[in-house]
């Protein structure tokens, strides 16, 4: 092979949807599935229909309810958001007229389309999937190229079937090593954006491989990939293997038959060539990982859960976001986290919401109690990830804990004017936004594994799973 | 879309990292499926002086009377990180911004400027830094210029050069829409899904009971 014929898989990707390369280093990029939600995509169908706009393929379209539906048992489409019930109202009367698929409020594959999209089959290897979400990169676990755009974006995208792209930058990042029991995809995850910060991805598709990414389960990947955007990766992505191809074979938008084995064949190549040259490369060991957790209001400023608070001069923030991050946090330089009394725990979000999410942190309740005092709420991540925990009884082992046991959404990973946390609550989250008042006016959250909030919940303070478990 | 070409404007110094569009507007102040009536919840977070009120506090740039009309901010590096919400670029343009300097944007939210008409600046951060000290002299008489055409700055005497792709300058200075100028492409579009489907029939062939 020649050197000029080695390709990332990146560069597949680009080639296998390139339409036309246009003036000025644009290409149209042909999108094969969009997907939509409440709070964005209601905005694009109602603006393409004002235009006069079709929507090029309705069925390449799929449109969910997650972002602002009610995750209380029993919800209809009222919500605790201020005027929510209307964007439900709006999207599933959009969607229909729309001719999309609308998995809608009440629907058994309903749940946030970074766990359903998955789930169901509709992303798969080697499409290109856009939604107006900035996690969309999330899917790229699956060995998509899978980005998140805004309304106008996807507005263009559902007219003409394709986006006009300048071609990204290419990184690879290779996770060396086995990870020590009790260290996940999220601390994978903390780790890296902590080491080269929150920008440090910025104009790059993001590549994730090495021993460490080929040990993961999908589900874990899905999580790998999932805070690509909080790197400010253009995308993030996982060459599929035999463990993806397992994973989707029969799910219900995957094809079946002789064109999954056609596809199959096809999907073998989606692979980086050896010796194939990326812009940039990092190589990060993971032996030695601790569980991380987030110390400030960036997912940058996160530490290993047995290290304290940096001092500004280690931080990697400027003099006056860090101080105004500590302050913020109400936490001390040079002090541990753990240790720190907790107000809530929250396990969900589509980072960390998925079946093997819910099962760890269910092994680690098993027993157990969360401490007096703190609010603990567990929502799965689809109605699919709930129905199958609570065939499995996770749902009692969560609820015997004293944790709340929800419907599947978004939830209280960010605050729209209706649940909170509420102000300085101190919120161990297994979500990916550690924000200034991401989950409740002045909430102070910390971005960790599943592992780590529920050990945190037990112990009512900030705690070391791997204490717990042995 | 509102063209973009040149631009002497009041100019408001925002310099943290990572101001993220939760913060340019909070999720609560999303409140209508509407691409309007989001200029008040721009900032809300920090423009108020408590959550979900209206009254201004005091210490916020753009409440000062020295910024009264700023129609560009400086920003701090990686700017409009986080969530995708155009909302974020709508309450910014329907509240009167028209430029932004920053040493780098979150890639969702640049796109999403040069579709609504919002120049993305970028520049060192020790040239924001040295334009931000300038205006804070006399933030009224010590406007900053923008000049797309040619792809400068001006500030204070000096000319800053920034770079933008010939596609986005081109869509700010006519004011184009990006919809209407790929559907000149129908044709190569069409072309590509027929053959893709005997390619790839599984994109197409969508299953699902």
């Amino acid at each position: 092979m020649s050197a000029t014929a080695r390709s990332t898989l990146f560069e597949k990707l680009w080639r296998q949807h390139l339409v036309k390369e246009l003036p000025g280093g644009v290409a149209l990029i042909a999108i094969d599935r969009v997907f939509l939600h409440e709070r964005t995509g209601s905005i694009a169908l109602k603006s393409l229909r004002e235009a006069g706009r079709p929507i090029l393929d309705p069925s390449r379209v799929f449109c969910t309810m997650d972002h602002i539906v009610d995750t209380l048992p029993g919800r209809g489409d009222e919500t605790r958001m201020p005027g929510g019930k209307a964007f439900i109202v709006e999207t599933r009367e959009a969607a229909r007229a729309a001719g999309i698929h609308l998995f809608d409020v009440r629907d058994a594959d309903q749940g946030i389309v970074h766990v359903i999209s998955p789930e169901l089959g509709i992303v798969l290897p080697g499409t290109t999937i856009v939604c107006p979400d900035s996690h969309t990169c999330t899917q790229g676990a699956m060995g998509a190229f899978a980005w998140g755009i805004g309304s106008t974006e996807a507005e263009h995208a559902l007219a003409t079937g394709c986006l006009r792209l300048s071609k990204p930058k290419t990184m690879r990042v290779r996770f060396e090593g086995r990870l020590a029991p009790g260290v996940t995809a999220k601390d994978l995850s903390l780790l890296m954006i902590s080491r080269f910060g929150s920008a440090g991805g910025n104009g790059f598709a993001l590549e994730y491989a090495g021993s460490a990414v080929a040990a993961l389960d999908i589900e874990a990947r899905l999580t790998l990939c999932n805070m690509a955007t909080e790197f400010s990766a253009v995308t993030g992505f996982i060459a599929p293997d035999d463990k993806t191809f397992a994973y989707l074979k029969g799910r219900r938008f995957v094809p079946r038959g002789a064109e999954w084995e056609r596809a199959v064949a096809a999907w073998r190549d989606l692979r980086t060539d050896e010796g194939a040259v990326f812009d940039a490369e990092h190589v990060i060991d993971v032996g030695d990982l601790a569980p991380m957790i987030s110390w400030g209001t960036s997912p940058q400023h996160a530490i290993s859960i047995s290290e304290p608070v940096p001092m500004q001069a280690a931080s990697g923030a400027s003099a006056e976001a860090y101080a105004r991050a500590i302050e913020y946090m109400d936490v001390k330089p040079g002090a541990p986290l753990k240790g720190l009394k907790i107000d809530a725990a929250f396990v969900g979000s589509c980072t960390n919401s998925r079946l093997s999410d819910l099962r760890r942190a269910a092994a680690l309740l098993k027993g157990q109690h969360v401490a007096p005092g703190v609010r603990a709420i567990c929502v799965p991540g689809s109605t699919s990830v709930k129905r199958h925990a609570e065939a499995e009884g996770l749902d009692k082992i969560f609820k015997n804990a004293g944790f709340e046991w929800r419907e599947s959404g978004c939830s209280m990973c960010f605050f729209a004017g209706g649940e909170s946390f509420g102000p300085h609550e101190r919120v161990v989250s297994s979500t990916n936004r550690n924000f200034e008042s991401r989950q409740g006016p002045e909430t102070r959250t910390h971005i960790a594994s599943p592992e780590t909030v529920v050990a945190s919940a037990i112990a009512g303070q900030i705690a070391d799973a791997r204490e717990l478990a042995s | 879309m509102q063209a973009f070409n040149r631009l002497t404007a009041v100019t408001a110094p925002l310099i943290r990292a990572n101001i993220d569009t939760d913060a340019i507007i909070p999720s609560r102040e999303m409140k209508t499926v509407s691409k309007t009536g989001l200029a008040d919840g721009l900032f809300a977070g920090w423009r108020y002086t408590h959550i979900g009120g209206r009254e201004p506090n005091p210490e916020f740039v753009l409440n000062q009377a020295a910024y009264a009309g700023t129609q560009a901010l400086l920003g701090g590096d990686n700017f409009g990180c986080g969530s995708s919400r155009e909302h974020a670029v709508w309450a910014l343009a329907e509240y009167g911004i028209r430029a932004i300097i920053a040493p780098s944007f979150a890639p969702i939210f640049h796109s999403n400027c040069v579709r609504n008409g919002v120049l993305p600046v970028k520049l060192p951060a020790v040239d924001i830094a040295a334009i931000a000290a300038w205006v804070a002299d006399d933030p009224q008489q010590n406007r900053v210029s923008f000049d797309l055409p040619a792809q400068v700055v001006r500030a204070n005497d000096q000319t800053y050069h920034f770079d933008l792709a010939s596609e986005p300058k081109e869509m700010l200075l006519e004011g184009l829409d990006a919809i209407d100028l790929t559907q000149k492409h129908a044709a190569a579009i069409r072309a590509f899904h027929q053959a893709d489907k005997f390619a790839r029939p599984w994109i197409y062939d969508i299953g699902g009971p």
